[in-house]
């Protein structure tokens, strides 16, 4: 029987919170799934039978290969696994192809792979110290950020349920950030490094890591008043950091460089011709600045301001993904997005560079570099809003404040998921599992944090408080209004803007100190 | 309770768990003509709607019901539709029952209660039972369990009541009315037959009465529908068992045919007589002694003692039982958390028949991980948690060596789990031998059969040695 203790680890809370939500995501497997599962499944089909000088060129399907080259070899692995189970997926010109075993097949490699992001979460349990509160175990702050990463709603929705496998790539980001915490440099900057060639998105937290790595380990220390100490630079470091990631890239890249197939890589990594949003607008700046062009244009038509014929007749609303034109606002190129992208990091830049806080800080210019890319980058998917969410977990069980702006953050970020599920049977699904999570966040962090002012003023309650008849409004009442064959995309618009004000407050809050902190600085600097 | 939250958090995974089940495949699924009960369900609905006239489904969808034109009906609609009904009367009647109970538990912390509550809502069998096989046994259940509540904290009129729509929504309530009247018979005793006890069972009578010419109402028009709904309800002619089911004359029936040599009627005595002999001792002790305590292990002993000797017994009958052994999870975890894997293993030739193999091995998974944290139940395996050292203190006077109990009881826990394993791997992997076609769920009938008389003979040690003196010696030590 003492054997039967240790083996089932009696008191140990988190493989219990692991192997649990490891169930839950078994039972997740007969859900809808998107088209992102015959993506997938195209691109085990496309490492299998073809050679590597066809993976870039590779068109039979329209779901083309367009991640960086270790997720292809990521496949490959796993095509020969996937030979077990069903010959037949790996048939290129097998489209659509769906029988139960490759089902089970795509299932289980998403959950298999979610190993990687739970030894990730371990170890950033490790990392952080938040407050001590009580002495129960659900009080801990280990136990409530465990619980905040492994069950978060968002990475179950889109992993298991909508289908990708963005598990195990977060597990590398949170691996490399806990080990920056843990002072272990080269190895946060090499797994960081591999996570760049898994999937390129993370271009958007670029900036924070190279800064921090820059500024606190190639600079061995700092003058007592925390300024740079120039002197203090390391040749000896910086070579080696650049040398793994030449290193890394070189082994990504360097197969295709010898085929001179670059250009055609890169033009399948960043395809531009995709419009400023997606069908359904990601809850970003963009969003608010459609918004704000439609109502004009239609104030402007009231008004007879506008003539009718000389607006454009598609709407950005319909569902396809063309580049569109606005009506009354200047319209937007790649480029204009690209600078407000750049404008919005640079303050937390500066300040990671000139008040270096250690890895917290870190962690915060992180957290607004992926936020501010949210916000203002081109074709923005919505699914993003987890780059600015998980390492924002981290910081939320350490000061109330950051815990209060977690809160709206990641509420109104899972809500806008919502429209990723828009089949019946997952109705209840979705509701279920957003009310846990959002229940057990904020009763926990409030828990945590009760003995310092409340977390939402008046105005915030009120506004997550709307988020209920919103969804009730448009998943209940108004699929049975007249206005559903009309004006189709109210639901998804609504949802889009009423989102993208919460994510834009969330934003304000988490930069306004940030600004103070560094005009603080320059002032006493002067 | 200060801690709602996480009580709302248990509530929360026991929907998601029983919603994510339900999106498998149900019992009868596209197999004609008979399906099964999925189309039981909606066959009742489709006589209920149509013979007279309602308005309420018209709203929905008519092609689900029409009168005949319906047979066989399998739509992705009409699944979410019957699914959604089973997740709300889940919701109104079963699950309010079991966070009360919970809530209501002396002497344990609110941890515990919470953890009780997530174990009890995790329970594999019924959510197989109701989310994928398809059945609404959570009415049932649900006001059992309010009649359960209603007594236990002395609203005993409420707690009749309740019963008494179970007994009437199901008659297989029937297995828990013996326990019901012994303990409120026991009451009434104890109030004083002269004085205020008399008026406790005028007044019980009449509301047992009421509920039941309330129900039974629109059938008592004729003599000869009343004696129609009973012979459907209490079907004897069909014999002493259906199918494969792991009770007493099913096993040995592998050895004797009993089936086919004995007449029918002397099948009926003999079920009856061993089903009474074998519940008679805790009934009469409960009449006598009647303690919260002790009404619900006398639950789980009769509902038991029916399961196994009863006439024509259904494997899903076992959750009966598990109910009673889920309110008695916090008393004795370890004995309970074994008696609930053994009840979903013995409905295992059921589930597979319903391609429900994957949601059983996950929910059963889950549900022990769940006992095995929130009790830490391999660490109450000694005798007094047990609550069996009253009766092996009586041993010991015969045989001063007696010591070794809980450790045989540990062995045999061991053995049993292997075994459930074991068959449970051979079940689906390996097919069985072209002679006994069947050899796998007879195993499994048989296997579970001899678990289940294991636990009978427990859970009767428990309610006859539990006397007050052993509770005085609990003190004292």
């Amino acid at each position: 029987m003492a054997a039967l203790t240790i083996a089932t680890g009696t008191g140990n809370w988190f493989s219990a919170l692991a192997l649990g939500v490891t169930l839950l995501k078994c039972l997740l497997i007969p859900t809808y799934h998107s088209t992102d599962f015959e993506v997938h499944r195209n691109w085990l089909a496309i490492t299998h039978s073809l050679p590597i000088s066809q993976w870039y060129y590779e068109a039979t399907s329209e779901w083309t290969l367009d991640y960086p080259p270790f997720f292809a070899w990521f496949e490959y692995i796993l095509s020969h696994v996937a030979k077990y189970f069903d010959q037949e997926m790996l048939n290129v010109h097998n489209l659509n192809y769906s029988s139960s075993r490759t089902l089970l097949f795509q299932r289980f490699s998403v959950i298999f792979m979610d190993v990687l992001f739970v030894y990730a979460v371990r170890e950033c349990c490790k990392c952080i110290d938040g407050k001590k509160v009580g002495k129960e175990l659900t009080e801990k702050p280990k136990f409530i950020l465990s619980v905040l990463l492994l069950w978060n709603f968002g990475l179950l929705i889109a992993d298991h349920i909508h289908f990708q496998y963005n598990g195990f790539l977060f597990g590398l980001m949170l691996l490399s950030i806990a080990r920056l915490f843990q002072k272990r440099h080269m190895e946060g900057a090499f797994l960081f490094a591999v996570l760049l060639h898994f999937k390129h998105i993370y271009l958007y937290v670029t900036p924070a890591y190279g800064v921090y790595l820059l500024r606190s380990y190639c600079f061995t220390a700092n003058k007592p008043d925390g300024s740079i100490r120039w002197k203090s630079f390391s040749f000896v470091r910086v070579i080696s950091l650049g040398l793994v990631v030449f290193l890394v890239s070189a082994l990504s890249l360097g197969p295709f460089l010898a085929l001179n197939q670059l250009p055609q890589v890169f033009s399948r990594l960043f395809p531009f011709k995709r419009g400023l949003c997606h069908a359904y607008w990601a809850p970003n700046f963009w969003a608010l600045y459609n918004a704000l062009d439609k109502v004009l244009s239609v104030i402007g038509l009231k008004l007879k301001f506008l003539d009718p014929n000389n607006i454009p007749k598609a709407s950005m609303t319909s569902g396809l993904v063309q580049q569109f034109q606005h009506t009354v606002l200047p319209s937007v190129t790649p480029l204009a997005t690209l600078i407000c992208t750049l404008i919005a990091i640079l303050p937390s830049i500066f300040c990671l560079w000139f008040k270096p806080q250690g890895p917290r800080g870190f962690l915060r210019c992180l957290t607004l570099c992926a936020l501010s890319s949210f916000m203002f980058g081109w074709h923005v998917h919505e699914k993003a809003i987890l780059l600015a969410i998980l390492p924002m977990s981290l910081l939320s069980v350490g000061k109330a404040g950051d815990a209060s702006i977690f809160l709206i953050l990641t509420t109104t970020g899972h809500y806008s998921l919502f429209p990723l599920l828009f089949t019946a049977p997952e109705l209840p699904i979705k509701i279920l599992l957003m009310l846990l999570f959002t229940i057990y966040s904020i009763s926990s962090l409030k828990t945590l944090f009760r003995k310092e002012k409340p977390l939402f003023n008046w105005m915030e309650t009120f506004y997550l408080l709307g988020l209920g008849p919103l969804e009730v409004c448009c998943e209940f009442v108004f699929p049975f209004t007249s206005w559903k064959v009309k004006y189709p995309f109210i639901p998804l618009l609504l949802t889009s803007v009423y989102c993208a004000v919460g994510i834009t407050y969330a934003w304000f809050k988490l930069y306004v100190p940030v600004l103070i902190d560094s005009a603080i600085g320059k002032t006493k600097k002067q | 309770m200060e801690k709602w939250y996480l009580m709302t958090v248990v509530v929360l995974i026991g929907l998601t768990v029983r919603w994510t089940v339900s999106l498998n495949s149900y019992s009868g699924a596209g197999k004609p003509p008979m399906f099964g009960d999925y189309e039981a369900q909606r066959h009742w609905q489709e006589i209920t709607f149509n013979l007279p006239v309602k308005q309420w489904a018209k709203f929905i969808n008519p092609d689900w019901i029409a009168l005949h034109t319906s047979r066989g009906y399998e739509s992705q609609a009409h699944k979410l539709f019957m699914r959604t009904t089973v997740l709300i009367a889940d919701l109104l009647i079963y699950i309010p029952a079991v966070v009360l109970y919970c809530c209501c538990l002396k002497e344990i912390s609110t941890k515990k209660k919470i953890a009780n509550a997530l174990c009890i809502l995790l329970y594999p069998g019924l959510i197989l039972i109701d989310y994928g096989h398809f059945q609404y046994n959570s009415v049932s259940l649900g006001f059992a369990l309010w009649g359960v509540l209603g007594i236990s904290c002395d609203c005993d009129l409420l707690g009749s009541l309740a019963f008494c729509l179970a007994i009437n929504y199901k008659q297989m309530e029937l297995y828990h009315a013996l326990p019901f009247f012994c303990f409120l018979l026991g009451k009434c005793f104890k109030k004083g037959l002269k004085g205020k006890g008399f008026v406790l069972l005028v007044k019980l009578a009449c509301i047992v009465v009421a509920s039941f010419v309330l129900c039974w109402l629109p059938f008592f028009t004729e003599r000869e529908q009343t004696l129609q709904v009973l012979r459907r309800l209490f079907p004897v002619d069909r014999g002493l068992f259906e199918d494969k089911v792991a009770n007493i004359w099913c096993s040995f029936n592998v050895f004797l045919k009993i089936k086919d040599i004995l007449p029918r009627h002397i099948q009926l005595i003999m079920s009856f007589c061993s089903t009474f002999l074998s519940l008679l001792p805790a009934c009469i002790k409960l009449i006598l002694q009647p303690s919260s305590k002790g009404f619900k292990f006398t639950l789980v002993s009769c509902a038991l003692s029916f399961f196994l000797f009863s006439f024509q017994v259904h494997e899903k009958s076992i959750l009966l039982v598990s109910l009673p052994v889920c309110l008695v999870l916090s008393e004795i975890p370890f004995m309970s958390t074994w008696f609930l894997l053994v009840s979903t293993f013995s409905m295992l030739p059921l589930l597979l028949k319903d391609e429900l193999l994957m949601p059983s091995v996950v929910t059963t998974m889950a549900f022990f991980i769940a006992c095995v944290t929130s009790f830490s139940i391999f660490e109450k395996t000694s005798e007094e948690e047990l609550q069996l050292k009253s009766f092996s203190i009586s041993v010991r006077k015969y045989l001063p060596c007696f010591t070794f109990l809980s450790r045989i009881i540990q062995y045999l826990f061991l053995i049993s789990v292997i075994t459930m394993v074991l068959l449970t791997l051979m079940t689906v992997t390996l097919d069985p031998p072209q002679k006994l076609p069947d050899l796998f769920s007879v195993l499994v009938c048989f296997v579970s059969c001899l678990n289940f008389l294991f636990f009978l003979v427990y859970f009767n040690i428990i309610i006859m040695w539990d006397s007050k003196s052993g509770r005085n010696q609990k003190k004292i030590s």
